[in-house]
């Protein structure tokens, strides 16, 4: 075989908190692809890493692991993509592992574990900053010479030793390394006491660790202050959401009205002009002004990951969720379903019981998602007034109200379904809590931007198809000449919403809920847009969000509102959520089941609400 | 004092060494996993918090690692007190609090 001049493929590996996407994100900047690995709904993300020599190396990001005894199907890729055999993935030419600096034991014995599959390996001993503010010294030479591998020392989040690291890959990519003596152990304890053996001669000063964090912890912990301080944090991030992204939103909203002005006088009258300033502006815009409240919940999402509160967070709720049967485990996804059920139901795949993950799955559609704040915002917008309860705003308390309500729903429905469809062996809590860290703006920018952009794609899409089809479906058929009612009741939309009305009337929806639930069904922010398109192709407001606000004021009783709020915090419209249900659960059995439970749900909230609502009204 | 003690009756402060992990009582993977996240025989203990709403779940040092873990995983690990010539476990000051 000839050797053209490829690009060698260069993967991290490491523990779960050894900083390891830190250290990606600090080598290759921007330049990061993410996808998907084929046939597994893990993430891969490739990067490209200029090699002193001239090179560029394509840098992969595995995913963490404890060791190469997968337990979950994230851990089974790195194990497979390090053994070579992955599916959709080149052999890898080296290995980068790295390990946390402050916790040398137990990361070198995954460094041993993976000497023996004998690959170039270079090891990158990250945080020694906070090591060296521990006290702690280690002896990097005499660490390189027992391991027979290159060691570099670097400070992912302040960009230390990243050129050292790049050198050391191009030697060690080069063959420079001598042949390693691979360690005989491959049992689990012993390799264990080998790094411990091997941590006592290369550390020469042993400090007090971690000793901010755990004095951080007797108060995030504390059995009163902890719980209190984790109820004020997520009131504070909804307030934050609600209240920080108002400017910017009537900025947007602003911009796609001047958009929709200039395409009007710009444009011949017609379909295609109806189309473009109703459906797709009107559609896509009404949308895209929920932005803002989707990034200042990815931030905060973010902010508690990075910072390693989010696993305090889950060691807190452990004992409520081991109630409904689930464990702290499952509250991190659960928490990602706040931003959306999608990554949130992907990111069970770290919950190793299969029957706990499964009942996760189920409940995370009713985590709200910010999906549902658009939906939210107007109808909260139109009918709660915006006075305030001390200090605080009552529309903010109503959305906080609504985020309650769906967290008691999933409460009850995990519980539920333990004694039931996913009965069986209870689960175990069992994970590191890692030192706190400031989160690095550079790894929260580029999570943030990732993850917009994901929610961006993935809804944008679906939405410009979804309002294209329903603007045709509200704009034909045209109804005859001498017809003197709105246009819509006589096209095919009205037709259909006539048709569903009876299914919806007995919980208070009209005709135009009904429409808008049909393609809302893509996704539930569509049902804003959906609402947008069919109220102002009824003629009476160009100016989209307000003007729906005004519109619904005029137009919908104060119960019919509070049925369609409830509606939505159960509600199963998301086709997008279905479809990696189905994936992760591998068939059609589990969505099918996932849409018939919420949808009753659904529609006995609603109900329950608008009878009740209109007998104390 | 009694033979045999477990993680949930340390006080606070009190470091103590792992004596035995019953791994009879785990199926192989949460074993594996134990071992993983750093505890072994001979490895040194600490009682850190006890969560909120019944004392269960703990985090418990070891080694190292901060780990959290439910009480009825906890009550497989028997400790007992420290030797004093230790290698494996340097000493390591209790958090001023």
């Amino acid at each position: 075989m000839n050797a053209p001049v490829t690009n060698p493929v260069v993967a991290l590996v490491g523990n779960p908190n050894a900083g390891k996407t830190s250290l990606f994100n600090a080598l290759t900047g921007s330049r990061q692809k993410v996808g998907n690995y084929p046939g597994v709904t893990v993430e891969r993300k490739a990067g490209r890493l200029p090699l002193p020599d001239g090179r560029i190396a394509e840098l992969i990001d595995l995913p963490g692991t404890y060791s190469l005894t997968p337990r979950s199907p994230d851990e089974r890729v790195t194990r497979d993509a390090v053994l070579g055999h992955l599916n959709g993935e080149k052999r890898l030419d080296a290995i980068v592992a790295v390990i946390d600096a402050t916790n040398l034991r137990n990361h070198l014995r995954f460094v041993l574990e993976l000497r023996r599959l004998g690959l170039p390996m270079l090891v990158a001993l990250n945080m020694v900053d906070l090591a060296d503010r521990d006290g702690t010294q280690i002896d990097t030479e005499r660490l390189a010479a027992i391991l027979g591998l290159p060691v570099v020392a670097t400070v992912a989040v302040r960009r230390r030793g990243l050129a050292d690291l790049a050198a050391g890959l191009a030697g060690v990519l080069r063959g420079e390394t001598p042949a390693i003596a691979a360690s005989p152990n491959s049992d689990i304890a012993l390799l264990q006491r080998e790094a411990r053996a091997i941590t006592n001669v290369v550390v020469t000063a042993q400090g007090a660790q971690r000793r901010w964090s755990q004095q951080l912890d007797g108060i995030t912990l504390h059995p009163v202050l902890g719980p209190l301080l984790l109820a004020a944090l997520l009131f504070f991030m909804f307030q934050a959401v609600f209240a920080g992204a108002e400017a910017p939103m009537d900025w947007i909203a602003g911009k796609v009205t001047w958009a929709q002005a200039a395409l009007t006088i710009s444009l011949p009258a017609g379909a295609l002009r109806s189309m473009l300033v109703d459906g797709v502006l009107g559609g896509v815009g009404a949308v895209i002004v929920f932005l803002p409240q989707i990034l200042i919940l990815f931030f905060f999402i973010l902010l508690l990951e990075q910072s390693g509160y989010m696993v305090r967070a889950a060691f807190l709720m452990d004992r409520l969720m081991a109630r409904v049967g689930l464990n702290g485990r499952a509250f991190i996804p659960l928490i990602s379903s706040f931003a959306c059920a999608v990554p949130g139901i992907m990111a069970t795949r770290t919950i190793d019981s299969p029957k706990d993950r499964l009942t996760t799955i189920l409940i995370a559609p009713l985590m709200t998602c910010s999906a549902r704040l658009p939906v939210y915002a107007v109808v909260i917008g139109a009918f709660i007034p915006a006075t305030s309860v001390g200090p605080f705003g009552l529309q903010g308390l109503v959305l906080f109200g609504l985020y309650v309500a769906g967290v008691v729903g999933a409460l009850v429905a995990a519980w539920a379904l333990r004694r039931t469809v996913t009965r069986g062996a209870s689960p175990t809590f069992l994970m590191e809590m890692p030192k706190y860290q400031w989160p690095a703006p550079r790894d929260i920018g580029i999570g943030l931007y990732q993850r917009a952009k994901a929610f961006v794609q993935r809804a944008g899409g679906i939405i410009l198809v979804s309002t294209i089809v329903l603007w045709a479906l509200a704009t034909w058929p045209r109804p005859p000449a001498d017809w003197n009612r709105p246009p819509l009741e006589y096209s095919a939309a009205g037709r259909i919403g006539a048709a569903l009305e009876p299914i919806f009337r007995p919980i208070g929806f009209n005709k135009e809920i009904a429409l808008a639930l049909v393609p809302g069904m893509a996704a539930r922010e569509v049902a804003v847009a959906a609402l947008g398109t069919v109220y102002s192709l009824q003629g009476v407001d160009e100016n989209h969000a307000e003007g729906l606000i005004d519109r619904l004021r005029g137009t919908w009783s104060l119960p019919t509102a509070l049925a369609f709020l409830a509606w939505f915090v159960f509600a199963p419209q998301c086709i997008s959520t279905l479809a990696v249900t189905r994936r992760e659960t591998g068939g059609w059995r589990w969505p099918a089941f996932m849409f018939a439970y919420l949808f009753s749900a659904a529609y006995v909230a609603a109900g329950v609400t608008y009878w009740t609502a209109k007998a104390l009204l | 004092m009694p033979s045999s003690r477990l993680i949930e009756r340390l006080s606070r402060g009190e470091v103590m060494t792992i004596a035995a992990i019953d791994r009879a009582g785990l199926d192989p993977e949460t074993a594996q996993r134990l071992h993983e996240l750093g505890f072994d025989e001979g490895v040194d203990v600490e009682l850190l918090h006890r969560a909120p709403f019944g004392g269960d779940p703990l985090a418990v040092r070891v080694g190292n690692m901060v780990v959290a873990l439910r009480l009825s995983m906890a009550r497989l690990i028997e400790i007992a007190p420290p030797q004093n010539s230790q290698p494996d476990s340097p000493p390591v000051s209790p958090p001023a609090l």
